[in-house]
């Protein structure tokens, strides 16, 4: 016999309650542009008015940028005469040298040949769904850079004229700091960042020392530093290439700051999970490889991918050491008059900027989906 | 020699945190295959006793013999010491980032050297004997609190240790989980495996254990077989805390 609905008896449910679906409200285009956009008279107003700002300012930049644009020239006397539209004319014959920089012209396949085996085997070791992507991890660790190496800079026993790195210029000398950059400040900054909370006193402090000294000096600094105080640690008698401080200097200063982003994750790490490490008789160095980094690292991702895009960026400053990067070259092509007038600046500019952009948005797209992806994966 | 009788010694063993004497002139033998359930009140130093053993803790004075070896501050001593005693924690202290088998065949592959093959093999087996080989290609976030501590005694056992400590092992579980945490417990100890087990379970003490420690600020206050123990406690300090905590 059911309970009346207003007695204090007990109560024992006879038949389960229907599991429903949420309202419609909640749901579908109008919902969501009612909550997100017009949720009151004010936010309706802010919408309504940023709409406006962007109807008027996108149409004339993208006309800017396409129909009022010269596509193609000799010269710049068509760029001079349309000063309404950008002179992708000058980009596109100036391409050659913005990727090469002074790179001889038959040798300029050698720049090519890197980029492309560079590339593939960035996307096979990258690609979360790519098959055997350790081997792709250990041919771009081990043997891309004697390929590089050998194709670049030249071999003549190979019959590969040597190209001084005076010649070497544009987007590959850019990619290439990037790279050299990336590759060896994570290392590195894992290296400090344990080093800063070893026990070892000698070991933390050198850490600290080289962290706080690294960071506490401009990038800039960096590099002077590394171009004149290098020799200093060679043998007497060698002199590095002029490629090789920047290169050093970036990977030094980019790992400083790696090094706390790191260390940051180490710190979040719960002290049972050393415990329990420990307890089954892992060392230090299994300990840390197999069961702290792994788990630190996902965490900082966010935070190493935004130290990558800075030192990405930055590697516009080994201009300031005599190599030529991507922008560097893009100044240098300013200077042709053939080419000189009103809207070449921009122009270059414009395109230098869609030039980072894409590879820093990519970067970052990347980072969010194994963000994504790992947090999927364990349930989180 | 003594040593070949007992899997753990301590003779006169102190530590202090700090200027906090947390363990007072501890001594305790227990023998190859003992149940020993360690109880009394928080912070009496029952789970500082027993990480002493796999030097998670470090003791400042007196001796402590693991299986015939004395626990130094000689590091690969201590991991011989580890590869022999199994750890079960409160908080289980499983590996998020790894799956539940590759939790347990972590250690037997980079300590042990053992085959992967092999090591998935004998973890299989272990999680069977838990009763959750179905979960072994899942995260520990996806299983509930029994299960994760389930599969870290699995995980512990995988080593193929000598002895087993367990560090509260219940006491963050549901309450409807923590039965089939103590059933595998059980079955470890039918076994015949030497255990030592700090836990607030006197269920499981009386039915589980040789002997009850009963610890209280830092010392040992009273050693008894359960009967005795739960019937007739001899101290004051046993007699409050039983009546305490049996209601």
């Amino acid at each position: 016999m059911p309970a009346p609905a207003n007695s204090n008896a007990a109560y024992v449910r006879l038949a389960p309650e229907p599991i429903l679906p949420p309202p419609l409200l909640s749901r579908g285009a109008i919902a969501w542009a009612r909550a997100n956009l017009f949720s009151s008279p004010l936010s309706g107003a802010i919408t309504l008015a940023l709409v406006a700002l962007a109807l008027s300012m996108l149409p004339p930049l993208i006309a800017w940028a396409t129909t009022r644009a010269i596509w193609s020239a000799p010269d710049g006397a068509l760029c001079r005469a349309h000063q309404d539209g950008a002179c992708w004319a000058f980009v596109a014959q100036k391409l050659a040298y913005l990727s090469y920089g002074s790179y001889p012209v038959a040798e300029r396949w050698r720049v090519d040949v890197v980029e492309a085996v560079g590339g593939a085997l960035i996307l096979w070791m990258l690609w979360p769904r790519a098959p055997r992507r350790g081997l792709g991890a250990a041919l771009f660790f081990l043997i891309f850079p004697i390929l590089a190496f050998v194709l670049l800079h030249g071999a003549e026993g190979l019959r590969l004229p040597q190209v001084d790195t005076l010649l070497w210029g544009g987007v590959f000398v850019s990619l290439l700091t990037a790279l050299v950059g990336i590759v060896f400040s994570l290392p590195l900054g894992v290296l400090l960042a344990l080093g800063r909370r070893s026990s070892l006193p000698i070991v933390r402090a050198s850490s600290v020392v080289f962290i706080e000294f690294v960071r506490g000096v401009p990038f800039i600094t960096v590099l002077y530093m590394a171009n004149n105080m290098l020799p200093l640690f060679l043998p007497p008698g060698w002199v590095p290439d002029r490629f090789a401080p920047p290169l050093v200097g970036t990977a030094l200063f980019s790992a400083a700051y790696m090094a706390e982003e790191v260390r940051g994750g180490l710190q979040s790490i719960d002290k049972g999970q050393y415990e329990g490490a420990m307890a089954l008789g892992l060392g230090y160095w299994r300990l840390t490889g197999l069961v702290v980094l792994p788990q630190a690292l996902t965490r900082v991702i966010p935070g190493v991918v935004n130290n990558f895009i800075g030192l990405f960026k930055d590697t516009t400053l080994v201009a300031i050491v005599g190599m030529t990067d991507f922008l560097a070259a893009m100044d240098n092509a300013f200077q042709d008059t053939v080419w000189s007038g009103p809207t070449i600046l921009a122009t270059g500019y414009v395109f230098a900027g869609l030039f980072y952009f894409v590879f820093c948005y990519a970067m970052s797209r990347y980072s969010a989906a194994m963000e994504r992806r790992l947090a999927a994966g364990r349930g989180r | 020699m003594a040593d070949d009788q007992n899997a753990i010694e301590f003779v006169d063993v102190h530590k202090w945190y700090g200027s906090f004497h947390v363990l007072r002139a501890v001594n305790l033998s227990v023998a190859r295959g003992e149940r020993i359930v360690v109880c009394g009140p928080s912070g009496s130093g029952k789970s500082t006793l027993i990480r002493c053993v796999n030097r998670l803790e470090q003791h400042q004075r007196g001796v402590i013999r693991v299986d015939g070896l004395e626990l130094t501050a000689d590091i690969r001593r201590i991991d011989e010491v580890r590869r022999e005693v199994g750890m079960v924690f409160q908080q289980f202290n499983l590996f998020p980032h790894l799956t539940i088998l590759e939790n347990c065949t972590l250690a037997p592959i980079w300590v042990r050297k053992t085959p992967k093959r092999q090591a998935e093999e004998l973890a299989m087996k272990l999680l069977t004997r838990v009763k959750i080989p179905e979960q072994a290609h899942k995260y520990p976030g996806q299983l509930s609190g029994g299960q994760q501590q389930r599969v870290a005694i699995a995980r512990a056992l995988c080593m193929n240790p000598k002895i087993m400590l367990f560090d509260e092992p219940t006491s963050a579980l549901d309450p409807e989980m923590v039965k089939e945490v103590l059933d595998a417990m059980t079955a470890l100890a039918q076994d015949g495996m030497t255990m030592i087990v700090v836990t607030h379970e006197m269920g499981f003490a009386r039915q589980v254990a040789d002997r009850v420690v009963f610890m209280d600020e830092g010392e040992i206050v009273e050693i008894n077989a359960p009967a005795e123990f739960f019937g007739a406690p001899q101290h004051e300090r046993t007699k409050l805390f039983l009546s305490q905590i049996l209601r």
